[in-house]
Formats: structure tokens, C-alpha cells, sequence
């Protein structure tokens, strides 16, 4: 007998496929490039996955470009799930931008012969020594195929990056905290395998890919318990509902406020905060280069659009109840960044410090509920993304025999060996330091601005003495390599290949573009407010 | 006060002035960027592009002729420069009888020199380079004078000053051009410095720097300011004129190539304090104390060059402190206000040329001579270099005020003015201008005698370089400059008195009061007077030079004002000590304090910050439960502030 239950018809949510194409090109292709990974033999991988993804980075940015042509109102779809309004359109263009130049450097294999990343990720640190320091005699590259071929990569990392960069593009679009958590875990879950895949140091890569994975599950659950009890609070976890109820109910604040807390101790992780950063130094040295630039870069860029939106949209109306221990967070942040930056002796770190310091200044832009607060964040981190991604794409190319040299001592005199190298590492670390001319600097005054004018003038001035003790180290890094000796066994300059050159050309320029004409990308940036 | 003239809109001709500036500033661009290609041809474009500026001049001087007086003032503006808050800088030109007349010196003196320098400069390896300097100092001489307000006189001020540094330190391998260099421009900034500031207060006090709006409302300035912007501006004249106190660097500036020495350190730039005076008279007509002053360091300055100008024997410092002492001349004629702006400026006309001339026969004399300064090693020249002689001579006579050449028009005029004053001012400045007639009379036959006739002691004469010396007389390319020089020097005085130059500039420096009644000394005798005093220097040059033995090596034992004239009249040892060693100790002292106050704290904070970094770092043990740990206790308080905030 078949026993026919009443089903309740359920109406698919109207999808506007135009504005979400890019997301569906991006996540599309990542289906596709998993199964370019189970089908094709393995020396047809690396081609076609470097070319799948650069045409979906760049199909994606095409029909962003042809929506936002249209100039869209924005709005919400997918039955509410998401929304695409001018921050997003904003944040996606940025995504898009700086995945493809992370997919650039990803994809190089002229630094290091074979690429960045190890042919199989279970292998350990090879019989060479117990230290994870020496290239290792017996390669495991070459337990493919014959000794002769080229070595191999492990191409798993494209789908990765793909995936990740769906993952972060739905977490800026979140309009409920739901779709956001789980955007949230779709980001996460490829970033830690992505820090394991190190060709070299093998044993600190998967440590760092351990200690991040572990982190990431303990503030994942902050997140979920703070969803939890927010919707215990609304009875919704849609932003603009939590909103409504956060404005006028009986019920306790103590909900609202605790799960609001835990909520933001799961964002912050993600954009590695103080007193969340912890993971940041270790993971941002393990991991191999290239995808510690698209952590620096688009990771950012995503946790601070999702706390952007949630800080706007849903908690917007109680901001004077919770700016004052934001207010802390930054302070931390800025001091820690700044202050431990300083005894730094491993260059991938002082860039950790460096970016957490930058993520208590973006901080003062997100707690800015204000029009101009949502722009010069917006701002802020286009150019930051830029300047990292090329600032790690440099880092890749100062290089001794064991791979890549990132001890501070072995970068002295570089400015008189390879000027041209050293010239662009010296004027990145400037726009990260603030100095006019550059994007940093454009940046800073920006959310320093909305801070001041939403303010917030004793915490700007924190942030002004913080950015200058941070501005002792990018200078050092300067002074080493122009005012020091070169060591005579110092690294050597690989002259790079199209790809890195590409992506450190691309972050160079708009690093001086937005120096020199921010009102390009401000204006953008400043095109429309959230829509909830 | 004058009447200020209508400012009437440039049209027709007049719409050409930006080429005035034009010209020679493409010139500039192409021979300094152009490099090594444009070698062969980059010095015939350097005198084409001025000449054609001066052209240009001439055409816009006939339209502006043929309209009535008070018509001839007008304005081309050209761009809005920049506009900040309330200040709106026009990139605009003044079309106007004084405007035009400087543009006529420079780009007709300027042309000139520029072909002598294609001769002179012909086997200097820059040669494009200094053609391309020269150039740039031409365009930013114009913008000067052309500038109708005091932001595109201020540029085109730095813009003289650059050229003239970088062309005194031409010949770079000589540490005494690199030293004379410096020294002219940090004394010029010190001039500029009081121009800046005066232009400042002009802005603070009226809100404008238009010259038009300026001289209009200079009414509403009161007393003080008016006299403290007179001061600093003529502070900025000073500088750039060579004037006392900041005469020193002039004579200095001579270790320039002699077209250069020719060009800017005698007829052009250093009479931009003499324009800059003469241009702001509106102010100077309000401020009796000011231009009184303006008057006395004139006197003084034309006194110390006249003097000094006698110990030398250096032919082209002699011809510099002659210059100093000349536009000493200037600034006592624009001191003695209405009385004397016209005056002024024809001194500097005539000077020009004449000054002019007689640089160009110094450089054709060194030319000759293997670049040879000392004239004690010269002698008899007169008949190897004929046209020089000739040419040099005549300049010489128009120099001493010889009847009815170029100088005894204009000099005596001044001298007449100042005479013309009241009371001891009529005396004292009278008396010392005619004083220095007979100075100069005496220092420049002497130069002349010492030069072109007596023994030839260079016959038993080496050069540094162990040749013997062939003086011969200079290409045509350099004698032409000098011959045209030469018939201005003759002429321009008489030409000038009869054409009316003083009415010409009527509308942009006012009417010029004849002096009335009798000052200290009858009106018509002062023209025999300074003839007999100058008569009297030629005489006793005569006496003591011609008639004696020249001795080749400077005689050391000489009496106490001769050597203190060799010294400059002590003027770099009161700079020294007055300005350079209190500058020293006041850097010393601000060392010390930097090192042990400030640098002390600030070393003081690094430390500390570094000692808390070190210990700070300790927190990052590598450990995940640790790192497990700070996130948790981050957290918990986040939320246990947030819930006391909450629920206080």
C-alpha cells in the first residue's frame, strides 16, 4: 500500500540569476574543477585548472560588471538569503580582483620549480634531518613518474581557492546568520587544507594547517552558539528582523547582548582581531606564500564585509550599548599589531602583526555607523588587499637554496643587489606604513575621517600612535635593505614568472593608483548603503 | 599719490604676451630634455627662440604705442593657477609701458649675449646645457615683469635665482663656482625670505594679490604694516640686487661663465629690486620712512662698490662691484619716489647696455688671454683686440658719464634729484653720489689703462699651462653683440631723453616731479660739477696708473683703505661673524639639546616599547590550547563588559 503523506508544496524563492551570477560562475566552476581533478590524467591538470579558474574569475567579474552596469537598487533574493546591494557589489568586485591575483601566484611555477605546493599532501617532512628547514633530498615530487619530468603540484589547490572564494563571496551577502555561518564553513574548510599543502616545510605547514583548523572549529562555534541565542532573542535570524527586535521588545538584553558578543568573537577570529589573532602569526607563516597572500588579502576583505553588514544591519540601532568594548578590541588589536611587531626576526609574521594592527584601524571604519563609515571601510580594504597580495608575491621571490628566505638578517642589502625588487618591497611597505602617495595612505585617512566625524576622535588618535610605532618595522625592513651590508651568502632574486610578475604589477598599481586618485574607487565605494 | 591707471583687457596684439614667456620656455624644455641629439643644432634654437620672443616684444611695444596714454595699461589672464580657500591666483600677465620696457632689455640683451655665447661657449662640451639655462633664466625673467600679480612675480623670483645659481656654478670642477653659488643663493634666500613675508602680509591685510586690487586698497593699510611691507620688500631687493647688507655674493658671482656675468649679474636679474620698487610704488608713495631707507642703502651701496671696485684687479670683479655701485644709483633714484621711479628705470636702460657691453669686452679680453682675469698681467691689448677696444672704450665712457653719451644722462638726472632734496638729505645724498662719479671715473680708466695700454706684461708671461699668451681679437659671432652693445651705449641716453622714456612710463611709475626751486646746489651746476669730479678721477687714475710701471705681482704692503677694500670693506668677515658664527652655535646648541632632550625620549619610548614587545611575545608560545586560552578569555570579557554595560 502506498501511503501517500500530504506533502506541502513548496514554491521555489524567485532567484534573480543576474545578480547572482557571479557567485554561481565561481561556485559553478569550482564543481567543475573537482571534476577536472577525477578525471583528467595528472599532467592535464595543472593547465586546465590554472585556465578554468582564471575564466571563471574572470566570466564572474564580467557579468558583475554587466549587473552593475545596470545600476541596480539593491535588494534581496533567494527567498531573503541573500542580499545584493552596492557593499556587496563592492566587496565581490574586490573578491574577484584579488582572488585572481592570488589564483596568479598560486598558479607560478617559475619561483619554485613546480609551484608552491607539495605533489601529495600526506607527506611529511622527508628523511633529510629532523628539522623541517632542509630541502629534502629524496623529493617526494618525484615519486610520480620518472625522476627527469618536471615536479608536480598538488592541483586540488584551485578547486580550493574557488571554493573558498564562493565561500567568502556568500559570507558578504549573507543577509541572515544562518546563510552566513554557513557561507562562514565554506570559506574555512578549504583555507585550512590550502595552509597544509606547503612544498616546503612541510612539518610547520601542517602544523599551521592543524592550530588554524583547530581555532577556526572553536570560533565557529562561538558564532553558532551566539546565532543561537540572537535568534532565542528574535525569533529570527534574519538581520533586519533582529534589528526590528532589538529596537523595541521586553525581551532581555541579556540574550540580545551575549549572543551578539559571541556572534562577533566568531567574525573577529576571521579577520584576525586582538584578542583573536593568535592563529594569524603561526598560520600566516606556515602556509605556503601564495596562499598566505589570498588569506591576508581576501580572507580580510570577508570577515570585515560580513562584520560591516551585521555591525550596520542588525545591530546599527544599539551601537552606543556595544562601541565601547569594540572600542577595547581595537585598541588591542592596534597595540598588540603594532607593539609585537616590533622584535618580529621572521618577515611572513611581521606582516601577520602588521595585519592585525590594520585590522583594529578597519575596525574604527566598521563601528562608524555612518554612510562614510561603510565607504571608507569599503575603501580600506580594497587597497589593503592589493598591498599584500603584492607585498607576500615579493616575499616569494627573495629566495636561498632551501627556499625562501624570511628571516629578517637575509633580507640586509638587498636594495643594492636587486634594486628593482627592492624598490617595490620598500614602497608597498611605505603604503602599508600610511605614507602619503600611497593607497594606505588615502585608506587611513579615510576611516580616520568617518571615525572622527561618527565621534570616535580619542580612539583615532590611538590609532595615529599605533600606526607610527608600526611604521618603526615597515621602516626597518627599509633600512635593512638599503642601509645594510649584504650578507655573502645572502638569498638570491628569482626573476619571476608572468604570473607572479602579473599579480605584484597589478597590486603595485593600484596601490599608487589609489594614492594618487582615490575619488576612483571611493566614489564606488560610496554608491549605496546596505539594504536589508 | 599717483593716479593708478585703467586696467584695460589685452586684445589683438597684446593676446600674443604669452609668448613672450612662451618662446624661450619651449626652448628651455627642448634643449634640457632633448640630451645629446639636439647638440649640434640646441644653441641656434637657444638665440631663435629669444630673439623671436624679442620680436614679439617689439610688435606688442608699437601696438601699445600707438594707443593713448591711458589706455596702455592691460591685462591678459591666461588660466586661474590655483584657488585655495579665499585666494584666487590668476596665471596672468600686465601688459604695461614698465613691463614692456623690461621685456625689451631682456629680450634684445638677452638675444644678444645669447649669440655671443654662441662663440664664446663653442668649445664648452655643455654648450646645449648653458643654452638651455640661459633660456630657462629668460623665461622666468619675463614672468617677473610680466606678472600681474605678486604670486607670478615670486615665481618668476625663485625662477631667476635657480637659473642664476645653477649657472654661476657652471664650471662645476672649480670648487670656487660650487662655493660662489651657494653663497649667492643662500643670500638671495635671505632676500627672498622678506619677500615671501611681505607678500604674505599684503594677503593677511587685504586679501588680494593682484596688483590692481593691491595698489588700489594699499590706502587701508595702516602705517606699521605699510612700513614693515616696504622694509621686506626692499629686504627682497636687496637680496636679489646685490645691495648692502647682502652685497657680498655679486662680486662672487662672477665665477659664472662671462656671458652669464653679462646677462644676469649685470643688466637683467640684478635690477629685478630695481622693478620690484618701481612696481610696488604705490606703496613706497605712502611711506616716506620706507623709501627713505630704500634711499640710504642705495647711497651707502653705490659708495662701498665705487670704493672696493678701486683695489681690485680682477677686470671682471672690478665690472661687478662698478655694477653694484650702479644699481646703488637705481635704488637712490627709486628712493627719492615720484621725484625719481623714472629716473631709475633709465639708469637701468642705459646701464644695461652699457654693462652689458663692457662684460662682453671682458669675456672677448679673456677669451683672448686664456680666460685670465688679473689685469696686472694684462697691458697694451689695444692694438691686438681693436673692435674690443673700441667697443669696451666706448662702454667705458658711457660708464663715467662722458657728455653726451648714455650714462651722463641718466647718472647726472639722479644726481640732479638727489641734490634736489630738502635739507641735510639733498647734501648728503647729492654730495655722495657725486663722490662716487669720481670713484667710479677713477677705478674704471684705471681698469682701461691697465688693460688696453702701457706695457705688454704678458709678453714675459706664461699661462698656468706653460704657453705663451697670443692675444687675438674675438669671431665675428661675439664682436656683432658687442658692436650693437657698443652703439647703445653711445646712443641709448640721448635717444631715450629725447623720445621721452620718462613720459613713456608715466602711467605705470606716475608723472615724475621735477624738482623745484634750489636744493642744496643750483640745478644747472650739477652737470659741471660731476663732469669736473669725473674729470678729476680720470686724472688721477692717470697720475698714479698710466704714468707708472704696472708691477705684474700685487704689491702687499699697501695703505690701511686699500686693504680694506681688498677685503670687501670686511664684509664677509662681519657676515661671518655677525650671521654664520651665532647660526653655528645656535645649530651646536639645538644638537645638543636634540640629542640629549629629544632624542632621549624618543630612545627612551623605543625601549620601552621593545622591552614590552619582548615580553609581550611570550604570550605567543606556539601552543594551540594556549592560543585556545586567550581567545576564551578575550571572550569571556567581551561579553561579561558588554552584559555590565548592558545591564547597569
Amino acid at each position: 500500500m502506498i501511503y501517500v503523506a500530504q506533502v506541502e508544496q513548496v514554491s521555489a524563492p524567485p532567484i534573480d540569476w543576474g545578480a547572482m551570477a557571479p557567485l554561481l560562475v565561481v561556485l559553478g566552476a569550482a564543481c567543475v574543477a573537482v571534476l577536472v581533478e577525477a578525471f583528467l590524467p595528472r599532467h592535464q591538470r595543472w593547465p586546465v585548472q590554472v585556465g578554468l579558474s582564471i575564466a571563471a574569475l574572470g566570466l564572474a567579474g564580467l557579468t558583475l560588471g554587466l549587473y552593475t552596469g545596470s545600476e541596480p537598487a539593491g535588494m534581496t533574493t533567494i527567498g531573503g538569503a541573500l542580499t545584493v546591494d552596492q557593499p556587496t557589489l563592492f566587496l565581490w568586485g574586490t573578491l574577484l580582483a584579488l582572488g585572481l591575483g592570488s589564483v596568479l601566484l598560486i598558479a607560478d611555477r617559475s619561483v619554485e620549480p613546480g609551484g608552491a605546493f607539495v605533489a601529495s599532501a600526506a607527506s611529511r617532512a622527508a628523511a633529510g634531518g629532523p628539522g623541517d628547514l632542509t630541502y629534502a633530498p629524496t623529493d617526494p615530487d618525484r615519486s610520480y613518474g620518472s625522476p627527469d619530468q618536471a615536479p608536480t603540484m598538488q592541483t586540488e589547490v584551485f578547486p580550493f581557492t574557488l571554493f573558498a572564494l564562493g565561500g567568502m563571496m556568500t559570507f558578504v551577502a549573507a543577509n541572515d546568520l544562518l546563510t552566513m555561518f554557513i557561507a562562514l564553513e565554506v570559506l574555512s574548510l578549504p583555507l585550512y587544507l590550502m595552509c597544509g599543502l606547503a612544498r616546503r616545510r612541510r612539518l610547520l605547514s601542517q602544523e599551521a594547517a592543524v592550530k588554524y583548523f583547530l581555532l577556526g572549529a572553536f570560533a565557529s562555534a562561538f558564532f553558532l552558539y551566539g546565532l543561537a541565542l540572537i535568534y532565542g532573542f528574535a525569533g529570527s535570524v534574519r538581520l533586519t528582523d533582529i534589528a526590528i527586535a532589538s529596537a523595541g521588545s521586553a525581551r532581555s538584553d541579556t540574550l540580545l547582548f551575549a549572543g551578539f558578543a559571541l556572534l562577533v568573537v566568531g567574525l573577529l577570529f576571521k579577520g584576525s582581531v586582538g584578542p583573536f589573532h593568535t592563529w594569524t602569526p603561526d598560520v600566516y607563516q606556515g602556509a605556503p606564500t601564495p596562499v598566505t597572500a589570498f588569506m591576508g588579502a581576501c580572507t580580510k576583505v570577508a570577515a570585515f564585509g560580513a562584520i560591516l553588514r551585521v555591525l550596520h544591519v542588525a545591530f546599527g540601532l544599539t551601537r552606543w550599548e556595544w562601541r565601547g568594548v569594540l572600542w577595547a578590541v581595537a585598541i588591542v588589536s592596534m597595540v598588540i599589531g603594532a607593539v609585537l611587531g616590533l622584535t618580529q626576526t621572521d618577515i611572513k609574521r611581521m606582516v601577520a602583526y602588521s595585519s592585525i594592527a590594520h585590522a583594529g584601524f578597519l575596525l574604527i571604519g566598521a563601528m562608524a555607523i555612518t554612510p562614510q563609515g561603510v565607504s571608507a571601510t569599503l575603501f580600506y580594504l580594497l587597497a589593503y588587499g592589493f598591498t599584500t597580495l603584492a607585498v607576500f608575491a615579493v616575499i616569494s621571490l627573495v629566495r636561498t637554496a632551501d627556499g625562501e628566505a624570511t628571516h629578517l638578517s637575509q633580507w640586509a642589502g638587498l636594495g643594492k643587489r636587486s634594486p628593482l625588487t627592492a624598490g617595490t618591497m620598500a614602497f608597498l611597505l611605505l603604503a602599508l606604513a600610511g605614507i602619503p602617495l600611497t593607497s594606505g595612505f588615502t585608506a587611513k585617512f579615510a576611516v580616520f575621517a568617518a571615525g572622527i566625524a561618527d565621534g570616535m576622535a580619542p580612539l583615532v588618535v590611538i590609532a595615529l600612535v599605533a600606526s607610527a610605532v608600526a611604521a618603526f618595522f615597515y621602516l626597518r625592513v627599509i633600512v635593512l635593505m638599503y642601509f645594510s651590508e649584504p650578507a655573502a651568502d645572502g638569498p638570491t632574486v628569482t626573476v619571476p614568472g608572468a604570473f607572479t610578475t602579473a599579480a605584484i604589477t597589478l597590486g603595485v598599481l593600484l596601490t599608487l593608483l589609489l594614492g594618487i586618485v582615490p575619488s576612483l574607487a571611493l566614489d564606488w565605494a560610496s554608491g549605496g548603503g546596505f539594504v536589508g | 599719490m599717483t593716479e593708478l591707471p585703467e586696467v584695460l583687457p589685452a586684445t589683438g596684439t597684446a593676446s600674443l604676451a604669452w609668448l613672450l614667456f612662451a618662446l624661450p620656455a619651449f626652448g628651455a624644455l627642448v634643449l634640457l630634455i632633448a640630451g645629446r641629439r639636439a647638440n649640434r643644432w640646441g644653441h641656434l634654437l637657444g638665440v631663435a627662440t629669444v630673439a623671436g620672443a624679442f620680436v614679439v616684444g617689439l610688435l606688442i611695444f608699437f601696438d601699445t604705442l600707438a594707443l593713448d596714454p591711458d589706455q596702455r595699461t592691460r591685462e591678459l589672464s591666461l588660466f586661474q593657477w590655483f584657488a585655495v580657500g579665499g585666494l584666487n591666483v590668476d596665471f596672468g600677465l600686465r601688459i604695461d609701458p614698465l613691463s614692456l620696457t623690461f621685456v625689451l632689455l631682456i629680450t634684445g640683451v638677452g638675444a644678444l649675449i645669447h649669440l655671443y655665447s654662441v662663440g664664446y661657449m663653442a668649445s664648452d662640451p655643455g654648450r646645449r646645457r648653458f643654452f638651455g639655462q640661459l633660456n630657462l633664466f629668460v623665461t622666468a625673467m619675463l614672468l617677473l615683469v610680466l606678472g600681474n600679480n605678486f604670486v607670478m612675480l615670486y615665481l618668476g623670483w625663485e625662477g631667476v635665482g635657480l637659473a642664476s645659481y645653477l649657472l654661476i656654478g657652471w664650471y662645476q670642477d672649480r670648487p670656487s663656482a660650487a662655493t660662489a653659488a651657494k653663497k649667492a643663493f643662500l643670500m638671495n634666500r635671505i632676500g627672498d625670505v622678506g619677500l615671501a613675508i611681505a607678500i604674505f602680509l599684503l594677503w593677511t591685510n587685504l586679501g588680494t594679490l593682484q596688483y590692481t586690487q593691491v595698489f588700489a586698497r594699499v590706502g587701508e593699510l595702516s602705517g606699521g604694516v605699510l612700513l614693515a611691507i616696504g622694509l621686506l620688500l626692499l629686504l627682497g631687493a636687496c637680496g636679489k640686487s646685490g645691495q648692502f647688507p647682502l652685497q657680498a655674493w655679486l662680486p662672487d658671482a662672477m665665477e659664472g661663465p662671462t656671458p652669464v656675468s653679462a646677462l644676469i649679474h649685470a643688466a637683467t636679474m640684478v635690477t629685478a629690486g630695481v622693478y620690484l620698487i618701481a612696481r610696488t610704488h604705490a606703496i613706497y608713495d605712502l611711506s616716506v620712512q620706507g623709501r627713505l631707507i630704500v634711499a640710504i642703502i642705495g647711497t651707502i651701496t653705490l659708495l662701498i662698490g665705487a670704493v672696493i671696485g678701486c683695489a681690485y684687479d680682477d677686470i671682471k670683479k672690478v665690472l661687478a662691484y662698478s655694477t653694484v655701485s650702479q644699481i646703488g644709483y637705481m635704488f637712490l633714484a627709486v628712493g627719492l619716489g615720484p621725484a625719481g621711479y623714472a629716473l631709475g628705470i633709465f639708469h637701468l636702460l642705459t646701464h644695461g647696455f652699457f654693462k652689458a657691453g663692457l662684460f662682453l669686452g671682458a669675456g672677448s679680453v679673456m677669451h683672448a688671454m686664456h680666460d685670465e682675469v688679473d689685469m696686472r698681467r694684462f697691458g697694451g691689448l689695444a692694438r691686438y683686440l681693436p673692435v674690443t677696444f673700441v667697443t669696451f672704450g666706448l662702454g667705458y665712457l658711457a660708464l663715467i658719464g662722458f657728455p653726451f653719451l648714455s650714462g651722463y644722462y641718466s647718472k647726472d638726472r639722479i644726481i640732479e634729484a638727489a641734490f634736489a632734496q630738502e635739507g641735510w638729505q639733498g647734501w648728503v645724498f647729492g654730495g655722495l653720489a657725486t663722490l662716487a662719479a669720481g670713484l667710479t671715473a677713477f677705478y674704471m680708466t684705471r681698469l682701461v689703462l691697465m688693460t688696453f695700454f702701457g706695457e705688454r706684461r704678458w709678453k714675459q708671461l706664461q699661462t698656468a699651462d706653460g704657453q705663451d699668451y697670443h692675444p687675438h681679437e674675438s669671431p665675428a659671432v661675439m664682436t656683432i653683440p658687442m658692436i650693437v652693445l657698443a652703439l647703445g651705449s653711445i646712443g641709448a641716453g640721448a635717444v631715450l631723453s629725447a623720445v621721452g622714456l620718462v613720459d613713456w612710463l608715466a602711467p605705470s611709475v606716475g608723472e615724475l616731479v621735477e624738482p623745484e626751486g634750489v636744493g642744496a646746489v643750483p640745478h644747472a651746476a650739477v652737470p659741471w660739477l660731476v663732469v669736473a669730479i669725473s674729470a678729476l678721477g680720470v686724472l688721477i687714475a692717470w697720475l698714479t696708473v698710466g704714468r707708472h710701471r704696472v708691477p705684474v705681482e700685487r704689491p702687499a704692503h699697501v695703505s690701511l683703505p686699500v686693504r680694506a677694500a681688498r677685503r670687501d670693506l670686511y664684509a664677509n668677515a662681519i657676515n661671518e661673524t655677525l650671521i654664520a658664527r651665532p647660526g653655528i652655535w645656535l645649530t651646536r646648541a639645538l644638537v645638543y639639546f636634540d640629542n640629549r632632550g629629544v632624542d632621549g625620549l624618543v630612545n627612551g619610548l623605543a625601549a620601552g616599547l621593545g622591552g614590552s614587545s619582548g615580553r609581550l611575545r611570550r604570550l605567543q608560545t606556539g601552543f594551540v590550547r594556549s592560543y585556545a586560552l586567550s581567545m576564551l578569555g578575550g571572550s569571556v570579557l567581551v561579553i561579561g563588559a558588554l552584559l555590565a554595560v548592558v545591564l547597569t
